[in-house]
């Protein structure tokens, strides 16, 4: 999860796609998000490099959407419709996962778990 | 009589003082004897060691001390010895001791370690030495065999049965008694050779009091000497003085005197110059009018400043005589030399003999003369006073025997005068040197090596010797070593002594300082209803010395002081600061710390020996890596050479409206 400037980022990510539901005059996603390239990254009590400003995710509402579509709670979110999430402010963030037009979000996020599964899979199973 | 005051030791326990230092009258002990502690006096010592030593006099057995001294005072036997305890003081044992110290080493080897220690102990310097050399000499051998037993003694005036550790040191004495027969000495780099001595001599009376050891071990070879001998010791103490006595008073000013001479020489010229023509053919002489007196006052002038800076630069005796010659001074006295012979030979050409008559080319040439002159001050002030001022290198002067460090920043000068200069700062920055400080204890030091024995079995016995000593060595390695442990008990309990023996002084000193005041001056005249006794301020310092004497003897034997502090200066402290009105923390401030080397030091006109030893010409100038060292009889000073780094400043401006700050952000948003 840590990076080094100027080089490619490389995480095992899962794609989650959260549909939105609709309340009022709103749709919601179900979740909150924290972090950004202009907010304090020592703070994160999620990421496992204090200097990471990613978006992550901090509180899942229980049953709702993203709850049901699968996203835990510590998620890093890289992409959101396509859209890097790795180098952006909070509000930019907060934009791009609250468009109204959109009904679907597909979101590539990571987490620690991911990786060790992928590392776990290759151990186990050998190649043939 | 003498007899009676020397048994009488209830009488005379008085403190730590130097024997020729003592030299109250009589009548100044009566104002003691009520008490438990009165003075003893210099001049009985001699007499005191006598008939205190004879051991085996059955007569002289001492009278009982009163009890409120005795606890503190008082000495178990020694197994050794005969069952006589006198219940001598420690003070007087530190008198005994004292002059037992300048007494002692009578090899040539060590008579370094006498001067040395005459001048640190911070008495008259040289004077002392001498008195308590001559006042010791009419009765040497016998106090000397006997100083082993009072070494003993004074070792267990602090063995009293209260103390808590009073065990302990008798059990370490006991096995020290066994074991340090053949031990040379530890403090001081003097050597020692021990004769197969008496049972007596080898013990160590303090723990880790090495001058004690020391002597203990080696006034040995002066007891086979009658009382009217003088021995070896005596004789290298006797030229030890003579050649310190003479050189050093010519020396010193022969620089002086030389740079005087040519100053004179120098100054008297340009108006030898003007006053020649004049002396000779004043009537040859044409007239000069204004210009000749506009010159004659600038001339005037200028003598006048040359006058004044010569003094200042080359006629002041100077504060050390360098080993070799100082070179920019001969540099200019010997370019002021060549100046003024240069002058003369073409005055006395082109002036006397053809006898000129133009008087204001004269007058010129002396101008010029005296300018030239002027130039050649101007360059001696940069050389000499100048060029040392900014500093260029650091040096770190470490002291050999304790480690004692200090770093300095010098500017451009030579070996010697950078010696000079880092002696000065020596005597005031450097905290005084105590050979009583020095090593651990051979009780933590010395315990493991002798636990093994390496015989060689070999049928020719090759060198191993160093093999045999490696293997020792390892040996001791890997053995279960607890001596740090002790060390560290040691340490901590030295530290608890040290602690409570203050806490006591400071108590004592406050109390007593509570018992005068200062008479205001009408209370003198006011109240005649109670008359007080007044007072002058030695008498005052002597009634209230009195309670706190013993806590401040304890403290100062506790930390190895008692050797810089003798009674007579304690009192000369006490009434400086009764005069000045200074509180008891002020009084004490002299005890409580070390102080530098000048605090303990007798101006005497003799001055102080030190050798400069360099692998470098010590007129060559300093650079990096250089070493030297200092060395004084029985501990050196090395210094290091290092330069200073070169500074890259840079510059940075700061908009002062460019001091702006924003929290810091922890949002979270729900989506």
């Amino acid at each position: 999860m840590s990076f080094v400037p100027g080089q490619p980022v490389t995480a095992v990510v899962e794609r989650v796609e959260i549909q939105k539901l609709r309340q009022g005059e709103n749709l919601i996603l179900g979740f909150s998000i924290g972090g950004g390239i202009d907010q304090d990254p020592g703070q994160n009590p999620f990421s496992e490099d204090k200097s990471d400003k990613g978006i992550y995710v901090t509180r899942i509402s229980p049953k709702g959407p993203a709850d049901l579509a699968g996203l835990k709670m510590g998620d890093k979110i890289m992409q959101v419709n396509g859209w890097d999430m790795t180098m952006v402010t909070h509000d930019q963030a907060r934009k791009k996962l609250t468009k109204k037009r959109e009904d679907v979000v597909r979101l590539l996020v990571t987490r620690k778990s991911l990786e060790e599964a992928v590392k776990h899979s290759k151990c186990s199973y050998p190649k043939h | 009589m003498a007899m009676e005051r020397s048994w009488s030791l209830q009488r005379c326990p008085g403190l730590l003082f130097r024997p020729d230092s003592c030299r109250h009258s009589a009548s100044s002990s009566k104002l003691f004897d009520g008490s438990s502690i009165s003075f003893c006096h210099g001049e009985d010592l001699s007499n005191l060691c006598s008939p205190l030593l004879q051991l085996s006099c059955p007569s002289s057995s001492p009278t009982p001390i009163p009890s409120s001294s005795s606890h503190r005072f008082s000495l178990p036997c020694p197994p050794i010895l005969p069952s006589l305890a006198p219940p001598s003081s420690a003070s007087k044992i530190d008198s005994l001791r004292s002059k037992v110290d300048l007494l002692k080493l009578p090899l040539a080897l060590s008579t370094k370690s006498i001067s040395e220690r005459k001048n640190q102990l911070g008495g008259v310097g040289e004077q002392r030495g001498t008195a308590g050399g001559g006042g010791a000499r009419k009765a040497r051998s016998p106090p000397t065999r006997d100083m082993d037993n009072e070494s003993q003694y004074s070792g267990y005036s602090y063995k009293s049965s209260h103390s808590r550790s009073s065990r302990k040191h008798r059990d370490r004495r006991d096995r020290h008694r066994s074991k340090s027969r053949d031990s040379s000495s530890r403090g001081d780099k003097s050597v020692t050779i021990q004769t197969p001595g008496e049972p007596l001599l080898d013990a160590e009376s303090t723990r880790g009091d090495d001058r004690d050891d020391n002597w203990g071990e080696t006034t040995t070879v002066v007891t086979g000497t009658s009382e009217h001998s003088i021995s070896n010791e005596d004789l290298t103490r006797v030229t030890k003085d003579l050649e310190e006595s003479t050189p050093l008073e010519c020396k010193r000013f022969v620089g002086p005197a030389l740079g005087g001479c040519l100053s004179f020489f120098a100054l008297v010229t340009p108006l030898a110059f003007l006053i020649l023509p004049q002396v000779l053919w004043r009537d040859a002489l044409e007239p000069c009018g204004t210009p000749c007196e506009g010159l004659y006052v600038s001339l005037a002038f200028k003598l006048l400043v040359l006058l004044i800076s010569s003094w200042a630069l080359f006629l002041r005796p100077p504060r050390a005589t360098l080993p070799r010659f100082f070179v920019f001074r001969c540099l200019l006295m010997v370019l002021v030399f060549l100046f003024v012979a240069s002058y003369w030979l073409f005055y006395g050409v082109r002036v006397l003999e053809p006898r000129e008559r133009d008087y204001r080319g004269i007058v010129e040439y002396a101008a010029s003369l005296v300018d030239a002159l002027l130039f050649i001050q101007y360059l001696a002030l940069v050389l000499l006073e100048v060029r040392h001022l900014q500093p260029a290198f650091c040096l770190k002067v470490v002291r050999s025997t304790d480690g004692a460090s200090k770093f300095y920043n010098v500017g451009h000068l030579s070996i010697q005068r950078a010696a000079v200069w880092v002696l000065d700062r020596y005597y005031s920055d450097f905290p005084v040197y105590n050979p009583a400080l020095l090593n651990l204890p051979k009780s933590i030091l010395s315990k493991k090596m002798t636990g093994f024995k390496v015989y060689s079995l070999d049928e020719n016995p090759t060198n191993n010797s160093t093999g045999q000593s490696r293997a020792m060595i390892a040996a001791a390695a890997r053995r279960r070593d607890n001596s740090h442990n002790e060390y560290y008990y040691e340490e901590a309990e030295m530290d608890r002594r040290i602690r409570k023996r203050k806490a006591r002084l400071v108590v004592a000193v406050e109390e007593a300082f509570t018992h005068i005041k200062r008479l205001q001056e009408e209370e003198a005249t006011s109240s005649p209803k109670h008359p007080r006794e007044v007072m002058d301020p030695r008498e005052a310092a002597q009634a209230i010395f009195a309670p706190m004497a013993r806590a401040m003897q304890k403290y100062l034997r506790t930390t190895r002081q008692q050797a810089f502090h003798s009674m007579e200066s304690i009192l000369t402290h006490l009434q400086f600061c009764i005069t000045h009105n200074m509180t008891p923390k002020a009084f004490l401030e002299r005890y409580l710390t070390a102080g530098p080397t000048m605090q303990y030091q007798q101006q005497n006109g003799r001055g102080r020996q030190w050798t400069l030893v360099s692998e470098e010409p010590v007129t060559s100038a300093l650079r990096q890596g250089l070493v030297f060292s200092l060395r004084r009889l029985d501990f050196s000073l090395v210094v290091t050479v290092t330069p200073l780094p070169f500074l890259r400043l840079g510059e940075e401006f700061i908009d002062p409206k460019s001091h702006k700050f924003v929290m810091r952000l922890q949002s979270e948003t729900s989506v």
